[in-house]
């Protein structure tokens, strides 16, 4: 047992960080860091040159663009980027649907949607989530129903994140009604600018429209978009949605924002002193480190074990990095909130802007976005499976009920 | 970064997991064992003596197997699974540290190999009733007798395994006021030395403790652990070695605990149906994982910790440590008594022990409330 990274491990930590510092322009880090609104160009911007450097797709086979690093260099990859305020590549991209194309999709398809899909020259949004199917997903009602060398498909599609900057959508559709709830989806993807896409943004609790309705009005999908087998799209989204197990804790992101609470509360003034020497807020930064420490240990443990997994299939016990990540993230944004006090109440929105928060701020700058994070941040322990579907996975595969 | 066992590892996890579960494999051995004079089998340390497990950190020319934290915490975890009650803690981990930390080298080859042989006992006589969680607060006094002895005078409290220790580890003031941090020092004691009266008593845990008065204890200079006046350093890290010690045998406590608690969640029926069934107690059987699995983590931190040359880098880590599990093991050891209902009221079944000796480890050289206050002094985790 040697619980020390390894000086190869170490000098790699300090390319990937100084790749970061000189390269990802400080403009760009420092709004992730001071929890204001990206842009799509900082994200384009970001996973170009990443994709320049080779490392936009690290987590993909050598053939199509990755890296072949070790669970270890990935897990540094991640925190670096994480620390330093780096947008990560665009999930959709990278880690949901371009894997799910290079498992399950044809030559022709991967050839076709691999290199823009690495690139961010396409954007891509998930269609999977329906106003009636959240955590029961295999309820969905969407309907692609075949004519000839098309699919026609009607429904629609909820909590699409950020949906008015996506070329293309990935899609689950109901092919076969009359099979069993997962025997009868599809995989099916096409262009946002198919007619019959309709966008409408929903306006968030943080005052912010990051998500979309997206309607489907008899669109035409040529059948070559199908991916894997025809009513086997289920496979498709249970591979996805097991795939993103590290990172998904976010350790990196909640260790950058506890830093800057420490910085920050130093200059707050609190009963004669400042906040950080207010012992109840103190105390209360202290116990999150601690988590935040257990947790980040427990993610290695859990990173160590998977070099040993030769099955493909992920470790259930990794839904517990989502469950106290997503914990951790809420306490620290909370914290944040707590720290600007008052300076948190004004509210700066610029209805006109699509995204949200990029409006002048009201009141002191750094104190804008604590609130609109915290309430933003509501959001970590639904979306991706929400807690108590992770407590549900972790009950029946781990502890065998 | 690699978290797997070397061969010699696992081997020994695996010879101290099979005979300990087998000594304590019922409850009523450990109940029976609990009333016995010494409170503990003294066939049974004679096994750990032969196994190894006495002499594992120190060194081999004291008869030590020269092995380190890992190992420790490997028996340390199979102790907490069984819950023992041979007092590996009070001497191995807590006044071996004090020695093998602090005593020259004459002190050390005449007592560690006898302490690696199995045929002496140590206790670490530290605590005092004013004293609280605070290590620097020690009143007993050591006034110099003018020929290179002292002669102690004070009184400790709760010290683990004193009441059947051979020899014990005591600390006094030779100089400063009480809570000052220098002017201490170790001494290494008979515990039958005219002076030293012990009054012992059984612990919440099933463990037993001693109540130690010193009066006119006389000791030579060749008693003296390290440099009088100068030994907080080695008290210190002798209650961080401790707290490593203790998180991995709280860590193997709750894992017992929380499968015990599972594995009854599936059997026992209630309205015709096992109450595992219902998704209240799954939830909560996993949040308790959960609680596990992190405290778990931090037995890990410890052993990469305990070691670091920064002592400030250390200090803050072993505070942390300490908070996680004294939480996890508050909530674990409620939870399981919550999903057991009345047989987890019961000293009739196992699950109660683990919960009383997870308790008194969160009251053990500071709770969860003093070592966040601690780590909170201190800065913190993370640099600002």
């Amino acid at each position: 047992m040697d619980l020390r990274f390894s000086p190869e491990e170490n000098a790699f930590r300090q390319e990937v960080r100084s790749f970061f510092q000189t390269e990802i322009p400080l403009s760009i880090r420092s709004k992730s860091i001071e929890g204001r609104h990206l842009t799509k160009e900082d994200i384009v911007t970001t996973q170009k040159t990443l994709h320049k450097k080779g490392w936009a797709v690290y987590n993909w086979p050598k053939e199509w663009g990755g890296t072949e690093w070790t669970p270890v260099q990935q897990y540094i990859f991640l925190e670096e980027m994480q620390a330093n305020g780096v947008p990560p590549p665009l999930a959709f991209n990278t880690s949901m649907n371009g894997p799910v194309i290079i498992q399950f999709g044809t030559e022709a398809q991967k050839k076709k949607f691999l290199p823009r899909m690495a690139s961010l020259d396409d954007w891509w949004c998930q269609g999977f989530s329906e106003p009636g199917s959240g955590s029961d997903l295999a309820s969905l009602k969407t309907t692609a129903v075949r004519q000839g060398d098309h699919y026609i498909v009607n429904g629609q599609k909820t909590w699409t994140t950020l949906a008015q900057y996506a070329d293309w959508i990935f899609c689950l559709v109901r092919t076969d009604p009359n099979a069993k709830k997962q025997l009868g989806i599809s995989y099916i993807v096409f262009p946002m600018t198919s007619p019959g896409v309709t966008r409408r943004p929903i306006q968030l609790i943080d005052g912010g429209s990051e998500v979309n309705e997206v309607f489907f009005d008899d669109v035409k999908v040529p059948v070559e978009n199908l991916i894997g087998e025809e009513h086997r799209g289920w496979d498709c989204a249970k591979f996805l949605l097991g795939n993103e197990r590290f990172g998904i804790a976010r350790v990196g992101v909640s260790k950058m924002r506890v830093a800057r609470i420490k910085e920050l509360a130093k200059r707050v003034p609190s009963n004669g002193g400042s906040l950080m020497e207010d012992p109840q807020f103190a105390e209360k930064v202290a116990l999150a480190e601690v988590e935040l420490k257990a947790l980040e240990m427990t993610q290695m443990r859990f990173l160590a074990a998977e070099r040993g997994n030769k099955s493909g299939k992920p470790n259930p016990a990794t839904s517990m990095l989502k469950l106290k990540g997503s914990e951790i993230q809420q306490t620290v944004t909370e914290l944040l909130m707590e720290l600007a006090g008052p300076l948190a109440i004004p509210y700066a929105n610029d209805e006109d802007d699509m995204i949200g928060h990029n409006a002048p701020p009201i009141g002191a700058e750094w104190a804008a976005p604590a609130a609109p994070t915290y309430f933003n941040y509501r959001k970590v322990s639904i979306y991706g499976g929400s807690n108590e579907i992770q407590r549900n996975i972790l009950a029946k595969a781990v502890l065998g009920f | 970064m690699d978290f797997d066992l070397s061969e010699e590892q696992q081997l020994l996890k695996d010879n101290v997991e099979r005979l300990t579960a087998a000594r304590y494999a019922e409850v009523k051995t450990r109940t029976s064992l609990m009333k016995s004079p010494k409170g503990y089998s003294e066939a049974l340390w004679k096994e750990f003596a032969e196994m190894g497990l006495l002499a594992i950190p120190f060194a081999e020319e004291h008869g030590g197997m020269g092995q380190g934290a890992v190992e420790t915490m490997l028996v340390g975890e199979a102790f907490g699974r069984a819950q023992v009650l041979e007092p590996y803690f009070p001497t191995v981990i807590l006044a071996g540290s004090a020695l093998r930390l602090g005593a020259s080298e004459a002190m050390k080859a005449a007592v560690l190999p006898e302490v690696a042989a199995g045929t002496l006992t140590l206790a670490f006589a530290h605590q005092e009733p004013e004293a609280r969680f605070d290590l620097a607060n020690v009143a007993t006094t050591a006034k110099a007798d003018g020929k290179g002895g002292y002669v102690l005078e004070g009184a400790k409290c709760v010290v683990l395994g004193g009441d059947s220790a051979d020899k014990l580890v005591v600390s006094a003031r030779v100089s400063g006021d009480r809570k000052s941090k220098d002017g201490l020092v170790l001494f290494l004691v008979d515990a039958d030395a005219a002076g030293v009266t012990r009054k012992g008593y059984p612990t919440q845990d099933g463990t037993r403790a001693a109540d130690v008065t010193l009066s006119g204890v006389k000791v030579g200079a060749d008693a003296v652990i390290g440099d009088a006046g100068k030994a907080y350093p080695v008290i210190e890290r002798t209650v961080q070695n401790g707290i490593a010690y203790l998180a991995a045998e709280a860590v193997g406590g709750m894992t017992a605990l929380h499968e015990l608690t599972v594995e009854y969640l599936k059997t026992r029926k209630q309205f015709g149906v096992p109450i595992g069934s219902f998704q209240v107690l799954q939830h909560r059987s996993v949040d308790m994982f959960v609680s596990v699995e992190q405290a778990r983590s931090m037995a890990y931190y410890a052993c990469v910790m305990i070691d670091e040359p920064d002592e400030s880098e250390r200090r803050r880590a072993m505070h942390a440590v300490k908070v996680q599990i004294g939480k996890s093991a508050r909530h674990v050891g409620q939870e399981a008594i919550q999903l057991h209902g009345g047989i987890g009221m019961t000293m009739e079944y196992k699950g109660g022990h683990y919960f009383k000796r997870l308790t008194m480890i969160d009251l053990m050289f500071g709770n969860a409330d003093h070592h966040l206050r601690e780590l909170t002094k201190a800065g913190g985790l993370l640099a600002a």
